[in-house]
């Protein structure tokens, strides 16, 4: 019991960092010397591209472009959902298949444990089995 | 590390997704082979699938003052070896390109090379090399991840300075601009990819040692560990 606490309190020490790691940043207010905070490499290495040659244009444009920031967001929000969901239903199918297993073996070592004490008893009881039924039907 | 649609010359374009077509071609093979031999593979192919999928939609605040996310690619590199990260990695890519416009068609060849190719080869590189010198598997499983991340950045910098040297200072210079942009701001975010592939992977200990084992992540300590042992005693 108390190793599986230990594994448990280790993954939570991991997430833990990286949710400082990710939050640091911004409470630090460590994007505050830019014009604008914390936007994404993706579009700053655009912006670099324009700097270096400023002539250049994007010769080809996305077949389809969510209509607002918000639906932007909404679709990666959906990416990871999707993603998160894949892996919480294959961390939960083998915990189920696990739990499942143990307990197929409990009962099978329960069963077996009956078969050997009620086989001892009906020895005992063989002389008498003619009178008596089998304890077991009762 | 998604150069965005259109802004990679034609030229370019077409260099780099011929230079990822056959690494792609590859992978689809290898894919089709693990899910033909072992069709129970293909839980755990998803689940890398989705680690991908989840860690590559998420933009994280980075020391710089920029956000950036992580490629998830180190997991599935290590478990199922990198030929197969370059479709999945790929398809990741693909849905992002149409339906969020992030990326886009003509820059698929380039990102799928940084992001599925060089990121997946790269971290199982480091992987294999720690593991040579019994380095425990949770710290080879960090800088895998964490190299895989880094070095997908570190290819879509080359690349665009490949495509946009500076006027005066050249290749170079356009390198330390765009390498400003992606690599810095990567670290701290390969550090949590790290982390979160360690996280993952001893999720996968814990419930999966089975699979793990047939795939060579875990190793039975017996008869192969002993085996070893006698094999370098011997060469000694």
């Amino acid at each position: 019991m108390s190793k599986m606490s230990k594994n448990a309190k280790i993954n939570i020490l991991l997430v833990a960092v990286v949710a400082a790691l990710a939050v640091l940043p911004v409470v630090l207010g460590l994007g505050d010397h830019k014009k604008e905070p914390f936007t994404g490499a993706d579009a700053q290495a655009e912006t670099a591209i324009t700097e270096i040659d400023p002539e250049y244009e994007p010769w080809f444009s996305p077949l389809y472009e969510p209509p607002s920031g918000d639906i932007e967001s909404a679709l990666f929000a959906l990416q990871a959902a999707l993603g998160a969901g894949v892996l919480a239903y294959y961390f939960g199918l083998r915990k189920g298949r696990r739990q499942g297993e143990e307990r197929a073996r409990a009962e099978q070592a329960g069963k077996a444990e009956q078969v050997e004490q009620t086989g001892e008893a009906g020895k005992a009881e063989q002389p008498e089995q003619a009178h008596a039924p089998a304890p077991e039907g009762a | 590390m998604h150069i965005a649609e259109g802004f990679l010359p034609p030229a370019h374009a077409i260099a780099w997704s011929v230079a990822s077509a056959p690494f792609i071609v590859q992978g689809v093979r290898s894919l089709s082979r693990e899910v033909r031999e072992h069709p129970e593979s293909t839980l755990l192919l998803g689940a890398s699938g989705a680690f991908t999928f989840v860690l590559s939609a998420l933009k994280i605040p980075s020391v710089t003052g920029s956000c950036s996310h992580p490629t998830g690619t180190g997991l599935g590199a290590i478990l199922f070896r990198p030929p197969v990260m370059a479709v999945l990695g790929t398809i990741t890519l693909l849905f992002q390109a149409l339906l969020l416009a992030h990326g886009g068609l003509t820059t698929l060849g380039a990102n799928a090379f940084s992001m599925a190719i060089v990121g997946p080869w790269a971290g199982y590189a480091v992987y294999r090399l720690l593991k040579r010198y019994d380095v425990p598997l949770m710290v080879s499983v960090f800088f895998a991840a964490f190299v895989a991340d880094l070095s997908t950045y570190c290819v879509t910098s080359v690349q665009l300075a490949l495509a946009f040297p500076d006027p005066s200072s050249g290749f170079l210079g356009a390198l330390g601009k765009f390498g400003s942009i992606f690599a810095f701001t990567q670290v701290p975010l390969a550090v949590s990819e790290g982390l979160l592939t360690v996280l993952v992977m001893r999720l996968l200990v814990q419930s999966s040692k089975g699979e793990l084992t047939r795939l060579g992540v875990l190793v039975k300590k017996t008869a192969t560990g002993a085996r070893g042992k006698t094999e370098t005693e011997a060469k000694a």
